[in-house]
């Protein structure tokens, strides 16, 4: 069955950990850092469960920043 | 033509892309008559009504961001309303012209004729160091004249220009010479006269912007000795004044405008009365002939300030005399105008 | 299929909009600016009006618009923005010409203007951040503070016998017989956001046919001075910013014009 995998990548160093995008996420792929913090300080946005998006790209909409790029590919 | 509407006349000839104003006592002819002439049939120039004197000066602001030639105008409390604006459009380094026909004031004051803007005028008016260039017209002529001159100068320094006018003037019937019709810059002309204007980023160019704001105070200090270094060249360049029957003179009445006139009549009177006296007429009153007051300073026993208003220019005029010889002022408030007679008398009892 | 795999030879379903570029943006974490900075750069690229649009910025948070968006900008005096797109627009009526402004700019100093503006049916689009706080200032009462909302110059919350009423503008402009089309939205979620880019083109859309003016009113949060997480502010927006301000089209004369 055809299947949508996608992936993120998040644009560490300008998120500003606002969580929104962690929120907007239907299959909690994302996360914020627990400990660690980009140049600025602020915990970010990282693919947690990378196996599991599928490129909706619900969480770049949201963010606020623009941070998050969003690919799609369609496998067998 | 009333020196309102020569103002207006002027406007259309000169290539004038966008009046914005508000009406407003003893100017409305501007307004009126820019309206009644439908300029934006003949030559395409925009007049719009505003709101409000905020209103017309920062539709002036944004117009002049775009690098188009554009001008309101107004009478004393208005121009007070447009002090914001002003003060933007200083920092922003934008061209325009803002007319002034004064009346007399503080507050709504009276609807007749005075001089008492010239610290408004000449000295920032708003908030912030700056200046405007600074034009005071004595005729219908040269209310006509200055127009062209002022947007001229404006541009050339990008800096708002003053057409300051008082009601004596505005109202007033001349005779005069309209100046030749000059088409308005094309899009294409502006755009490459004037690079530094919000027009699109046509061709793909970087994107202009046109703002007073700057939050580090290293950058805004850097910003401020531009602009005061610009200002330092447009006093050393821009001076304009006007002699007359200085040559012989013991005496000399300085004085702008209105006054000006005034004066001319009283030097008339004192001479066939044996006093010499002649007249220095400053054209800018900023840049302010300063140099040219100090070596007037040198041949003549004293100075007379004459302004309709309670002693304004008279301070710059002491500034560049620097005490060689006595300064005094007359002046008359309330929208009165001097009296020649009575200027002949304040010149005998002066000195 | 790993995830190097996706990025490599998958196609790219989202990325920020070119228009809108690299400069960090000021705003705090979470504000709804920078979804609707995105917003306006989408809708711009995608009309192609790239060399064609002029915006002003306002006095607030959005002063610094003109860092982040790259086109060309005049950043007006508080409450001035819609005088300098007005003058704008007749200058250059081919431009795509838009303000950008929050509650206090355009709803309190600049209510003038902007209802003149608008009444003028100059062919304008005025985006309002309506985030009902002054937010660069330090969270003081907007004209648009709900009743009961605390804010700095109403610790105690805004109460009528005191402070009035706030002020629903977007309803005023809806009246005025200048304004052609005038909607209210949001960008609190994914849906709430496509709509609003949607409307925000077919603002910029009738206005580049010369049908008059057009507001697009963004409810949005200010959760720094509303001091709350961005997630619970977007909560709270909806339980009672929305409550008070309506989503949707208030009027859209587009079609008959």
């Amino acid at each position: 069955m055809a299947r949508m995998k996608g992936a993120t990548v998040v644009d560490t160093e300008r998120c500003k950990g606002c969580n929104l995008c962690v929120v907007a996420c239907p299959l909690d792929v994302l996360a914020l850092t627990g400990k660690e913090v980009n140049r600025k300080g602020y915990n970010f946005a990282h693919e947690v469960l990378s196996d599991t998006c599928t490129g909706c790209a619900s969480c770049a909409t949201v963010c606020p920043d623009g941070c998050i790029t969003v690919y799609r590919l369609k496998t067998e | 033509m009333k020196g309102n509407e020569a103002i207006a006349h002027a406007a259309i000839r000169c290539g004038c892309d966008g009046y914005f104003g508000y009406p407003i006592t003893p100017q409305s002819e501007v307004l009126e008559t820019l309206a009644e002439q439908k300029p934006w049939e003949t030559t395409g120039m925009v007049v719009l009504q505003a709101e409000s004197e905020v209103s017309s000066i920062n539709m002036v602001y944004g117009g002049a961001s775009t690098g188009k030639k554009v001008m309101t105008s107004s009478s004393s409390p208005g121009v007070s309303l447009m002090q914001e604006g002003i003060s933007y459009m200083a920092g922003a380094e934008l061209p325009a012209l803002i007319v002034n026909v004064m009346r007399g004031g503080p507050g709504l004051g009276t609807i007749q004729p005075s001089q008492s803007d010239y610290f408004q005028a000449c000295k920032g008016g708003g908030h912030g160091d700056y200046h405007l260039i600074v034009l005071a017209p004595a005729s219908v002529q040269e209310m006509a004249d200055f127009v062209d001159l002022a947007f001229t100068l404006a541009f050339r320094y990008r800096n708002p220009a003053m057409i300051l006018a008082d009601g004596a003037i505005g109202q007033m019937m001349e005779k005069l010479v309209l100046p030749p019709f000059k088409p308005r810059r094309t899009e294409e002309e502006i755009i490459k006269e004037c690079p530094w204007a919000t027009t699109g980023r046509v061709g793909g160019r970087k994107p202009n912007i046109i703002t007073s704001l700057e939050l580090r105070s290293e950058e805004m200090e850097i910003i401020n000795l531009r602009i005061q270094a610009k200002y330092r060249e447009i006093e050393e360049k821009e001076v304009r004044y006007e002699e007359f029957m200085l040559d012989d003179a013991e005496y000399a009445i300085v004085a702008f405008g209105s006054a000006a006139r005034i004066a001319k009549k009283s030097i008339e009177i004192a001479r066939s009365q044996g006093i010499k006296v002649g007249l220095l007429r400053p054209i800018t009153l900023w840049p302010f002939p300063t140099k040219e007051i100090q070596t007037l300073a040198s041949r003549v026993k004293g100075i007379l300030s004459l302004e309709i208003n309670a002693g304004q220019m008279v301070e710059d005029i002491r500034l560049a005399v620097e005490g060689a010889v006595p300064v005094r002022h007359f002046g008359r408030l309330g929208g009165i105008i001097p009296d020649p007679d009575e200027v002949v008398d304040v010149l005998k009892r002066s000195f | 299929m790993t995830r190097e795999e996706i990025i490599e030879k998958g196609q790219v379903v989202y990325k920020k909009p070119t228009l809108l570029n690299d400069t960090p943006m000021h705003y705090c974490p979470g504000c709804s600016h920078g979804v609707v900075h995105k917003l306006v750069a989408e809708v711009v690229e995608e009309m192609g009006m790239t060399e064609k649009t002029i915006a002003i910025s306002p006095v607030g948070c959005a002063v610094f618009a003109y860092k982040y968006i790259d086109v060309d900008w005049q950043e007006a005096a508080h409450g001035r923005a819609p005088a300098l797109a007005s003058a704008t627009k007749r200058l250059w009526p081919d431009r795509l010409v838009f303000t950008y402004q929050g509650d206090g700019d355009l709803a309190c100093i600049g209510t003038a203007e902007t209802i003149h503006a608008l009444n003028r049916a100059e062919n304008i689009t005025i985006i309002f951040i309506n985030n009902a706080i002054y937010g660069m200032t330090g969270g003081q009462m907007a004209p648009t503070t709900l009743l009961g909302m605390k804010t700095a110059t109403c610790p105690y919350g805004r109460e009528v016998s005191l402070h009035g009423y706030p002020l629903k503008i977007t309803e005023l402009a809806a009246n005025l017989d200048g304004t052609c089309y005038v909607t209210r939205q949001s960008v609190h979620s994914v849906a709430a956001i496509n709509r609003a880019k949607k409307a925000i083109r077919k603002a910029f859309e009738y206005s580049m046919q010369g049908k008059g003016s057009n507001l697009v009113e963004i409810v949005s949060t200010c959760n720094s001075g509303w001091k709350m997480s961005p997630e619970k502010a977007n909560k709270w927006m909806e339980e009672n910013m929305f409550a008070f301000y309506h989503l949707g089209d208030l009027k859209d004369t587009g079609a008959d014009k």
